[in-house]
């Protein structure tokens, strides 16, 4: 899922400090499931924020809602019209729902609420990892299983860096060196041997480097 | 000849090779580029100019290659992946063969987190690249040379001659791939290998039968490499801190006690506190180039050792003490 953090208070009253109308809007997805941007988180920041603007005597104006997605038209769709009797949006869906909603509400400010961090998964209570960077041309079959590009510091192809002490990164020590990982699951899998196959540079084209990226599907599309 | 370096023309010729590191200043200083030059000039046969170490900016390793290369000395340029991507390395690389350079070191290079973990400030939010990684930058210079193609598959008439180098953590973690990663640093392309500073000859012993065992003490050069322990202290740290890196407990005794006696001695004469502290630190530091000239004869006597690099960190001045100590002075004239 994609994960996100919400922005410190301070930064969105920022943001909203010409507005008095404000919705703030979640989504129902994966910042639902990440416990950042779901109904109960936007009960929690519009209560903080009319609060806040309580104290320092600003007159404003919550609103909240929650999007089964941000990132679909058709959820946007319904929400047209009550958007619209607002000064601005407060979205705490990932950078994709903040995106989507400005493009399809009718032309007015939308704000992101929460920092969006990378696409994860949640190993325990209160944890979030990073498990893929997206970079568009997966080379897990080569590594185990364990991905060397969202899991080293310096995205190393062929084998580890110098710097990993007992298994952790020494970028950051709390952090299990991805190689190490890697090493210690083909040893299992009896396929350590790959290993001594030189990579080649990779071609990151496919990764943000080539551009913003799109998808089509001929036999999909109207 | 590959690239027809002095360095190259040592180890051809079955000389034990030293080579030993500068590094550049913080500055635009070339006087204190220079100043290290004359130092260390005729202790070794090549001299490795780092690439902005621990991720702090520092004077270019090619601007200060050259400098060197004027004061007679022969360059080992590090190229880290930290800090360009495959067009920027070539198009260095393609600079400094044209400036005369014949060595270049092919490295990862720090993390830029570790610019702020000392004293400094650095570039801790900077963006890296690593847009290929060490063995592959190997495998490009490599492409260049032999075949005289670009990493994309263009043509370049006059290839840049480089004698390729590369870095060995044997004692980096996971152990049991150090030395099959070493293989596939020489497959790739490194015609020699300057190690991470050993301190455990018993560990890197071993280290060293594996690579044997795989046959890659065959097809690269690999040099030892020896950082001079400054003190007891130095040695705790490298020991707990720095990744790859081990120190046996006696050594780090050795040091305290021959710093404790010399401290007891100042004491004795009569000395204050601080005077004690300073004989102290002098005979820390006495003990540690001691250390230094043995670990070079000890790694001298493993089979496949081919040389040493010695790096004295902002303590050049005395590199020339232990090379001589160890015996390898002068330098061997392959001209």
């Amino acid at each position: 899922m994609i994960v996100a953090e919400q922005k410190p208070i301070g930064q969105v009253l920022d943001m909203i400090e010409p507005f008095e109308k404000i919705l703030v809007a979640g989504c129902a997805t994966c910042v639902t499931v990440c416990s950042t941007g779901g109904e109960k988180e936007v009960g929690i920041l519009a209560s903080a924020l009319r609060l806040a603007c309580a104290a320092r005597g600003l007159k404003k104006s919550f609103d909240e809602i929650t999007l089964t997605r941000q990132c679909d038209p058709e959820f946007i769709e319904p929400i047209k019209e009550f958007a619209s009797q607002h000064d601005a949006v407060v979205s705490m869906a990932c950078g994709v729902g903040v995106h989507f909603m400005a493009e399809h509400l009718p032309p007015m400010p939308v704000f992101p609420a929460v920092n969006t961090v990378f696409i994860g998964a949640n190993p325990e209570l209160g944890v979030w990892v990073e498990r893929c960077a997206m970079c568009g041309d997966c080379i897990l079959d080569k590594t185990g299983g364990i991905c060397p590009i969202a899991g080293c510091a310096k995205t190393m192809l062929n084998g580890p860096c110098g710097g990993s002490n007992e298994g952790m990164c020494e970028v950051d020590p709390e952090t299990p060196g991805a190689w190490a990982r890697i090493v210690e699951r083909m040893k299992q899998l009896g396929t350590l041997d790959k290993l001594d196959e030189i990579q080649p540079p990779k071609d990151w084209s496919t990764s943000r480097d080539g551009g913003p990226r799109k998808m089509i599907r001929e036999d999909l599309k109207l | 000849m590959k690239s027809g370096s002095n360095l190259e023309r040592v180890l051809a010729a079955g000389h034990f090779a030293v080579t030993a590191e500068l590094g550049p200043p913080m500055s635009a200083d070339a006087a204190d580029v220079i100043k290290k030059a004359q130092m260390l000039k005729g202790c070794a046969d090549a001299f490795n100019i780092t690439d902005n170490q621990t991720a702090v900016v520092r004077m270019s390793s090619i601007a200060a290659a050259v400098l060197i290369q004027r004061e007679g000395l022969e360059p080992v340029m590090q190229m880290v992946c930290r800090d360009r991507n495959r067009i920027a390395i070539q198009s260095d690389i393609l600079g400094a063969a044209a400036l005369g350079i014949k060595n270049c070191l092919c490295i990862a290079g720090d993390h830029q987190s570790f610019g702020s973990a000392g004293r400094l400030k650095g570039h801790p939010g900077s963006k890296n690249v690593y847009d290929v990684d060490s063995i592959q930058l190997c495998a490009i210079l490599k492409g260049l040379r032999d075949d005289g193609v670009f990493q994309g598959g263009d043509p370049c008439a006059d290839p840049p001659k480089m004698f390729i180098g590369a870095a060995w953590t044997p004692m980096g973690e996971p152990l049991e791939i150090r030395p099959r990663r070493l293989a596939k640093k020489a497959r790739a392309g490194a015609d020699f290998i300057q190690t991470q500073g050993i301190y455990d000859i018993k560990a890197f012993a071993r280290a060293m039968e594996a690579v044997r065992n795989l046959g890659a003490h065959e097809q690269t050069a690999i040099l030892a490499g020896i950082i001079v322990p400054k003190s007891a202290m130095m040695l705790k740290y490298m020991n707990s801190s720095v990744a790859g890196v081990t120190v046996p407990d006696e050594m780090i005794k050795r040091m305290t006690a021959a710093g404790n006696a010399a401290k007891k001695e100042a004491e004795a004469r009569g000395e204050d506190e601080k005077a004690a502290k300073r004989a102290r630190s002098r005979a820390q530091q006495a003990e540690g180039v001691k250390i230094a000239i043995e670990l070079v004869q000890q790694c001298r006597e493993i089979e496949g050792v081919r040389g040493v690099h010695v790096q004295a960190i902002e303590w050049e001045r005395k590199v020339p003490e232990i090379v001589k100590g160890a015996g390898l002075l002068p330098r061997p004239d392959v001209r």
